[in-house]
C-alpha cells in the first residue's frame, strides 16, 4: 500500500475510533484518556497531555497525561491574551509552538524540558474548551500540513465530547435543582394542607384534630389496600381536607352542644358541596381531592348526600374517607355523647357495611388494626390515635378477625384502585 | 468483551529476555494488558523485550500509542525492544509512523533471540 494511502487509512481509523469513544456515555475521565491515546497513536506522538479550560475563569485542569514524567507540571491558568492566541491558531488550523513567546511563557522551560513542543487549541462554538500539549513524532519528522489538519479534526472531536459532557452535567444539575424545588413545593403544599386542616378543626372546638386523624386513617386504609405511595399521599390529603366546607358553616351550628335540628342539619350538610367548591379551583398534585371532599357523606345505599350516589358511583377514595370520618366520629367524645366502646364500633361497622360503608374498605381497616395489635406493624398509628386502654387486644383481635372473615365471605375482594 | 473473559497475556522468559505475545487485534483493552505485562517483566529485571506479533493482524492507533509507551519505559530502564513476526501491513505502518527508529524488527522470535544473544541467557524459563 502506498505510504500516503496507508497514512490516510490509519488516520481515518483513528478518527472512527475517536468518534465512537466521544459518543460513549461511560466514564468521562476514561473517555478523555482514551481520546488522548487515539490522538497520539494517530501520528505516533510519544507524549502529550490534555487540559480542560474552566467554563468560566482562567483555570486549567489536567485531564489526561501520556508519556510524561511524574514531575510534569502542567500550566494551571491561562490568561485572556493566551486564549486569544490559541483561538486565532484554531481558526487558521495552525499549531502554537511552545517556544513561541505568546503562550505559557513562564512554563516554557518546564514544557520544553518534558519534550512538549506544541499546543493544539480545542475550540467548540468559538470558545476555548481546552488544549492538547504534544511532544514530537516518533519518526522525528516535523509536523506536516496534513498532520495539522488531522490533529485539529481530532482535537475538535474531543472538544465536542467534553462540551457535551459539560452540557449533560448542567442538565443533571438543573434536573436535580428542579427535583429539590418540586420536593420543597410538595412540602409546602402538605404543610399548607395541614394548616388548613388545623384551621377547620379550630372552628369546631369539640372535634379538634379530627381532620388530621381522618387523613391518617385514610392513609392507613389505602396503604393496606395496596395503593401506591403517590395515591396514599393523595388520600391522606383528601382526609385532611374533607371538612374544608365547614369553613362556610356557621360556628354556632358546628359547636352546638346538643343534637341540632333539621334546619341546622341542612345547613351543616352543605359542607361537602361547599368543600368541593373551595377545592375545585386549586390545582392539586393528586387526583380527585375535591371529589373525595364532595362525596364523603354519600352512602352505598344511595341515602347519603349531596348527590345521593350509590355503590360504585361513589369514588373509592371517598368511600375510604367516609369510613375514616365515621370511625373517628364514633371513637372520639362529642359534646352530646361520650365515645363508644370499641366493640360497639365494630358492631356498627358490621351493621352498616354494604349500606354506608364499603365492605373491602372496612376489611382493610380491620386488617390494619389487627396487624398493629399483633405487632406485625411496628408503628402503632391507629392505636396511638385511639389512646391507651381503649382497645382490649385479647377480646378485640378475635372480634376483628371474625368481622374480616364475615365481610370477606359476603364481599369477595374487589380490584384495588390507585395501585 | 469484558477483560475477565480474555485469555491472559502469553509471555515467557529466556534468561533476562522476556518474550511477550501481542493478541490478534492490538487495541485499548489488549494493549493495556500487554503494557502491564511488559512493565512487570522490566520491573522483575528483564533487560530486553521481544514483542511477538505472530497472532496480530491489526494494530490501531491506541495500540501504536501503547507500544510507544512500552518503548519509552524500556528506554528508561536501559532495556532493548525487538518486535518480531510482524505482517507486511504492520511493518509498513510502523515504518511510516517512525516506530522502527526506536526498535529493531526481527523476522521471528528465534531471530530476535539470536540478535540478543549477548544478553545473559539461562535455561530456566518461566511462563505466564
Amino acid at each position: 500500500m502506498e505510504p500516503t494511502i496507508q497514512k490516510l487509512v490509519h488516520s481515518f481509523g483513528s478518527l472512527a475510533d475517536l468518534g465512537q469513544e466521544v459518543a460513549s456515555t461511560g466514564d468521562f475521565d476514561e473517555m478523555v484518556r482514551t481520546s488522548l491515546h487515539l490522538l497520539l497513536g494517530a501520528l505516533a506522538i510519544r507524549r502529550g497531555a490534555l487540559l480542560e479550560c474552566e467554563s468560566s475563569g482562567d483555570g486549567l485542569e489536567c485531564r489526561a497525561v501520556w508519556g510524561l514524567g511524574e514531575d510534569f507540571a502542567p500550566p494551571l491558568t491561562i490568561d485572556p491574551a493566551e486564549k486569544k492566541t490559541l483561538l486565532t491558531a484554531a481558526r487558521g488550523i495552525s499549531l502554537v509552538y511552545t517556544d513561541a513567546p505568546e503562550v505559557f511563557a513562564k512554563q516554557r522551560d518546564n514544557l520544553r524540558g518534558q519534550g512538549i513542543e506544541m499546543i493544539v487549541p480545542m475550540v467548540v462554538r468559538g470558545e476555548l474548551t481546552g488544549l492538547v500539549l504534544l511532544g514530537g513524532k516518533a519518526s522525528g519528522e516535523p509536523f506536516s500540513t496534513d498532520d495539522f489538519e488531522i490533529l485539529h479534526a481530532m482535537v475538535r472531536h474531543i472538544g465536542v465530547g467534553i462540551h457535551t459532557h459539560r452540557l449533560l452535567g448542567q442538565l443533571e444539575q438543573r434536573a436535580e435543582e428542579n427535583r429539590r424545588i418540586y420536593e420543597d413545593l410538595r412540602t409546602i403544599y402538605r404543610d399548607t394542607v395541614k394548616a388548613f386542616a388545623a384551621a377547620i378543626d379550630i372552628k369546631d372546638k369539640y372535634t379538634q384534630g379530627h381532620s388530621e386523624r381522618v387523613g391518617k386513617y385514610s392513609e392507613i386504609i389505602a396503604r393496606e389496600m395496596g395503593w401506591n405511595e403517590e395515591a396514599v399521599e393523595g388520600i391522606a390529603i383528601a382526609g385532611y381536607l374533607h371538612d374544608v366546607g365547614k369553613l362556610v358553616v356557621e360556628r354556632d351550628i358546628i359547636n352546638a352542644p346538643y343534637r341540632i335540628d333539621a334546619k341546622a342539619s341542612n345547613e351543616l350538610n352543605r359542607h361537602p358541596a361547599a368543600g368541593y367548591e373551595i377545592l375545585s379551583p386549586i390545582h392539586h398534585p393528586y387526583a380527585d381531592i375535591p371529589l373525595m371532599a364532595r362525596h364523603h357523606h354519600e352512602r352505598l345505599d344511595g341515602r347519603g348526600y349531596p348527590d345521593g350516589l350509590k355503590g360504585d358511583e361513589i369514588p373509592l377514595g371517598a368511600r375510604i374517607v367516609t369510613l375514616a370520618d365515621s370511625f373517628d366520629a364514633m371513637t372520639t367524645d362529642r359534646p352530646y355523647r361520650k365515645r363508644r366502646p370499641f366493640a360497639d364500633v365494630l358492631d356498627d361497622l358490621r351493621a352498616n357495611t354494604g349500606k354506608q360503608f364499603d365492605g373491602q374498605v372496612v376489611v382493610a381497616f380491620c386488617r390494619a388494626i389487627c396487624k398493629e395489635l399483633e405487632g406485625e406493624i411496628k408503628e402503632r398509628r391507629v392505636l396511638k390515635m385511639l389512646g391507651r386502654n381503649y382497645i382490649e387486644s385479647e377480646q378485640i383481635i378475635p372480634a376483628l378477625k371474625e368481622l374480616i372473615s364475615e365481610l370477606n365471605s359476603n364481599n369477595p375482594p374487589a380490584a384495588a384502585a390507585g395501585v | 468483551m469484558g477483560e475477565a473473559t480474555l485469555l491472559p497475556v502469553r509471555s515467557h522468559c529466556v534468561g533476562t529476555i522476556a518474550v511477550v505475545y501481542a493478541s490478534d487485534y492490538l487495541n485499548k483493552l489488549t494493549g493495556e494488558r500487554i503494557e502491564r505485562e511488559c512493565k512487570r517483566q522490566l520491573d522483575s529485571g528483564c533487560r530486553a523485550l521481544v514483542i511477538s506479533f505472530c497472532d496480530t493482524e491489526l494494530v490501531n492507533s491506541i495500540g501504536v500509542s501503547i507500544l510507544l509507551g512500552i518503548i519509552d519505559v524500556a528506554e528508561k530502564n536501559g532495556a532493548r525492544v525487538i518486535f518480531s513476526d510482524l505482517n507486511n501491513q504492520t511493518i509498513q505502518l510502523f515504518e511510516m509512523l517512525g516506530l522502527t527508529r526506536h526498535v529493531d524488527l526481527a523476522r521471528d522470535e528465534e531471530e530476535a533471540l539470536l540478535s540478543l544473544s549477548d544478553f545473559p541467557s539461562h535455561s530456566a524459563a518461566t511462563s505466564h
